[in-house]
């Protein structure tokens, strides 16, 4: 297999874990967001904790392994967007650290201050990260400033505020959206009551609200410029972002989808899916693959319109981080390709296997007789 | 404050206090499978409520192993993005196999274990915890081949393009004996420390008289896992030991405070004073002969002294160098062969060269003064080293003693007659965790001043950020750990006073309780 087609396959790889992020833990971190609007007393808090208690565990993984295959097979991605974005990684890793805590410790104790707490660090910690995804995508196609010397270390000048910038913050309104629609549509299958009502009313003003954000983000997209490689193609060449020339171009993040139209289906199938969750909101489950499919075409869309970039640099567009020149050695992607073809079919036998076990929505009577329940 | 000294002070807290709960669901989760099968083969319901009570304790500790440890992964790039960029290549790839074969196998049970009691066969929930403890273990096995990597860098090769180490052999990688003897030792440990604190917390509830019969038979069961796992311990951290004085000499001479070569075979101090100024150990208690055995496994080979090694650093400095600099002249001329062979001949001293960056950016110009410095700079610290050892290895011949103990009393069926034993065992809770955390001193800290021993130095591994943002996050660190940290003990306590009756939600008997009753 050529050093070209393994980079190939590494980047869908990590559009597909980061896909499998936003669907499975997408709805972990929705359903938090909507807590307070969702769950009026201590019963329902724990029906909607409960809903997720079992799975969100090995959802998270996702964003675990993530991290991983970006060290492994993106390693210069790794350094530079997790040292750049520092104060960002910071804030998810803090959310990141609270979140399993405010599930599992929350309903071990009845002092409804403890429980209060909790409560508020699982809506905080549900929020923040899905608003950090989408600013940091949102900075993607803006370019952050940052560049290397000739030891290949890496500098940057990215502050937390020049993060903040009105694209991304834009794009960080639309992964919120997404995900609690995507958290509604998950309520509203593994919940019954008031709880399911009340999600259910959630979804059609969530999914306009994705769907505006997202033909906002799509307008806007077009006044931006985008980063394209002028030089010759190398893309079988060692790794270093430093041998290219990179420039501004008007449009230039549409260039992928002039050249290949089918690639518009991602965009399409974003909005397909919000618009279907709302219409089938009567229907969870089809709500619920409806929200899905819109978590995962988002990411597709994103990910189409940046190809080859993975981190452009605004400041030295010539030392961006590309598929090209941002990877590891051909046999370590050859090796971490065996791994990934060995281990995922089982990762989602078991986790299928799971969700089979505790299918069903949860009721009251699930958790209040059960010590071990959260 | 400097940004290396930040990032290393975070990686220490992070590290440290993520190892506070890794032993603990390493160990507790294999006693749960134990006792969990007890009860599938036997039938008796006693077996499922003591693996239900253990298992409330698992996950309140649980909670907090994954919750740290997501710092650990995010960590090297965040903080350690020259590493990142250095190493990634190499040390990526057993971080992201331990997410895809392990960490996924253990977090995506785990929920069934809490919650597929009523939803599982009495198998198929066995099954489900067995998987928590294979994930468990397997997690560790993957951290400390990439652990091992960094004491070891073997199977690896750096590459002038892409100013990098890559991998040349993954097997020689996966099958480093560094990485084996440190897994075995550290998953050993764990299994050590779930022992203790199954045997310390029934300890507890005998001298309360409470509980007893979820206390007999836990104990019994911890007391044999104990002894068995406290002696692989200490056999394998022999073999770390072993595999440590193959390349890295000067960490077995920090441990040992040895500053002069002795002849072959060299003597071991058990106890003494190291005076760093006159580089001797006043009132050294020695053993003839035995590092010799235990470093070199033989009678005619040296266990080479501090100064000896300072003097080899100095060596592979001036040589690194000659690499260092035809790697610059490289990177203007790539295609030039003469460089290239000049590179390759000395690229093995090439991290010692970097050594030098700490003292000057224009290593090239490095003067004979610097290159001593930078000699001088391999040496790890030696008291603290020395002392951490010794009581590691202290807190080890205990725990053999107290589970040798325990396990003769629960053969001849006394565990529960002598409150000195008890006593002993609920005081020797905390041993298991200090050792834990003192062998990470040892071995972590023992490596400097190296990231990846003779390869890249810790200094050049940080990131380019700024060290008020380092300080800024420390500082959160340390404040948040330190609630979480009063909240999980606080939890813990809790759920140990409570007892296994009101955490299972019914009263815990044996058949034989019930006879009596």
């Amino acid at each position: 297999m050529s050093y070209e087609l393994l980079r190939v396959i590494w980047w869908a790889l990590l559009g597909i874990l980061l896909i499998a992020f936003a669907v499975t833990d997408g709805f972990d971190l929705g359903s938090a967001a909507l807590l307070p609007y969702v769950a009026r007393n201590d019963i329902e808090r724990r029906q909607v904790i409960n809903t997720i208690g079992p799975v969100w565990e090995g959802n998270q993984v996702w964003f675990v392994l993530g991290g991983g295959a970006i060290f492994a097979a993106w390693p210069a991605l790794y350094a530079a967007s997790f040292s750049g974005f520092y104060l960002a990684m910071f804030a998810v890793l803090t959310a990141l650290i609270f979140r399993p805590l405010s599930i599992v410790y929350r309903s071990k104790l009845a002092n409804p201050r403890w429980r209060s707490w909790w409560d508020w660090t699982f809506f905080v910690t549900g929020v923040v990260p899905s608003l950090i995804f989408g600013v940091a995508f949102g900075n993607l196609f803006l370019g952050v400033p940052f560049g290397f010397d000739a030891e290949l270390r890496f500098h940057s000048e990215i502050t937390l505020l020049s993060l903040l910038r009105p694209f991304p913050l834009l794009s960080g309104l639309v992964s919120l959206a997404m995900l609690m629609l995507h958290g509604a549509t998950w309520l509203s299958c593994k919940t019954d009551g008031p709880v399911t009502t009340r999600a259910k009313a959630a979804i059609p003003v969530l999914a306009g609200a994705f769907l505006v954000l997202f033909v906002i983000s799509g307008i806007w997209l077009l006044a931006l410029d985008g980063y394209v490689i002028t030089s010759p193609p190398a893309h079988d060449t060692a790794s270093n972002p430093l041998l290219k020339t990179v420039i501004l171009e008007p449009r230039g993040w549409l260039m992928n989808a002039g050249l290949h139209p089918t690639l518009w289906l991602a965009p399409l199938l974003a909005l397909s899916g919000a618009f279907a969750a709302i219409l089938a909101r009567n229907r969870p489950v089809l709500a619920f693959l409806g929200s899905a499919a819109a978590c995962a075409a988002t990411i597709a869309t994103a990910g189409f319109a940046l190809f080859p970039f993975l981190l452009p640099s605004s400041s030295e567009p010539n030392a961006s981080l590309t598929v090209w020149d941002a990877s590891s050695s051909k046999l370590t992607l050859e090796i971490m390709l065996g791994a990934v073809l060995i281990f995922l079919p089982l990762i989602l036998a078991y986790t299928a296997w799971v969700y089979r076990v505790m299918r069903g929505p949860v009721q009251a009577r699930d958790f209040s007789g059960d010590p071990g329940a959260y | 404050m400097d940004i290396v000294l930040l990032s290393r002070l975070q990686f220490a807290v992070t590290a440290l206090y993520h190892f506070l709960f890794v032993p603990l669901t390493l160990g507790l989760s294999l006693l749960l499978v134990i006792t969990e099968c007890v009860f599938v083969m036997t039938g008796r319901t006693i077996w499922r409520d003591i693996t239900k009570f253990w298992g409330t304790l698992f996950g309140i500790n649980f909670a907090m192993g994954v919750a740290t440890g997501i710092t650990m992964e995010f960590q090297f790039g965040t903080n350690w993005a020259y590493y990142a960029h250095y190493v990634g290549d190499v040390f990526g790839a057993p971080l992201a196999i331990e997410g895809l074969m392990a960490f996924f196998l253990e977090a995506t049970l785990v929920g069934l274990f809490f919650f597929g009691w009523e939803r599982l066969s009495k198998v198929g929930h066995l099954v489900v915890t067995a998987g928590v403890a294979l994930g468990s273990n397997l997690s560790a096995l993957w951290i400390l081949i990439a652990n091992g990597w960094m004491q070891f860098p073997v199977g690896a090769i750096f590459n002038p393009d892409t100013m990098r180490m890559e991998v040349s052999d993954f097997m020689v990688v996966l099958f480093n004996p560094v990485a084996q003897a440190k897994f075995v030792h550290t998953v050993a440990a764990g299994y050590v420390t779930g022992s203790v604190f199954v045997l310390a917390v029934s300890a507890l509830y005998l001298l309360q008289n409470r509980h007893r019969a979820l206390a007999l038979r836990s104990m019994t069961v911890a007391a044999s896992f104990g002894l068995a796992s406290a002696l692989c311990v200490i056999v394998l951290g022999d073999e770390s030991g072993y595999t440590a004085s193959v390349n890295q000499k000067m960490k077995i001479a920090a441990i040992e405070a040895m500053w002069n070569t002795e002849p072959a075979p060299a003597s071991f101090t058990v106890i003494g004073i190291p005076d760093l100024k006159d580089r001797k150990t006043n009132y050294a208690v020695e053993i003839p002969w035995l590092l010799g055995l235990i470093t070199t496994r033989s009678l005619d080979r040296q266990v080479p002294g501090i100064d000896d090694l300072v003097k080899l650093a100095d060596t592979r400095i001036r040589r690194g160098l000659i690499a260092y600099d035809a790697l610059a002249k490289l990177r203007s001329d790539r295609g030039n062969a003469n460089l290239r062979a000049q590179l390759d001949e000395h690229v093995g001293d090439l991290g010692y060269a970097l050594l030098l960056k700490r003292f000057r950016p224009d290593i090239e110009h490095a003067s004979k003064a610097d290159i001593a410095n930078a000699a001088q700079s391999t040496i790890p610290n030696v008291p603290v080293l020395f002392w951490s050892f010794r009581l590691m290895v202290a807190c080890g011949f205990w725990l053999v003693l107290l589970f040798a103990t325990a396990f003769y009393f629960s053969a001849t069926r006394r565990l529960a007659r002598y409150r000195w034993f008890l006593m002993a065992a609920v005081a020797s809770l905390p041993l298991p965790w200090l050792a834990a955390e003192l062998g990470w001193v040892v071995a972590e800290y023992g490596r400097q001043p190296w990231v990846i021993e003779g390869v890249l130095p810790t200094s050049l591994g940080v990131s380019s950020t700024s060290a008020d943002n380092v300080l800024f996050s420390l500082l959160g660190f340390v404040l948040f750990y330190s609630g979480l940290a009063v909240a999980d003990l606080y939890l813990m306590v809790k759920y140990v006073r409570l007892g296994p009756d009101q955490t299972i939600g019914h009263p815990v008997a044996g058949p034989r309780d019930l006879v009596a009753a």
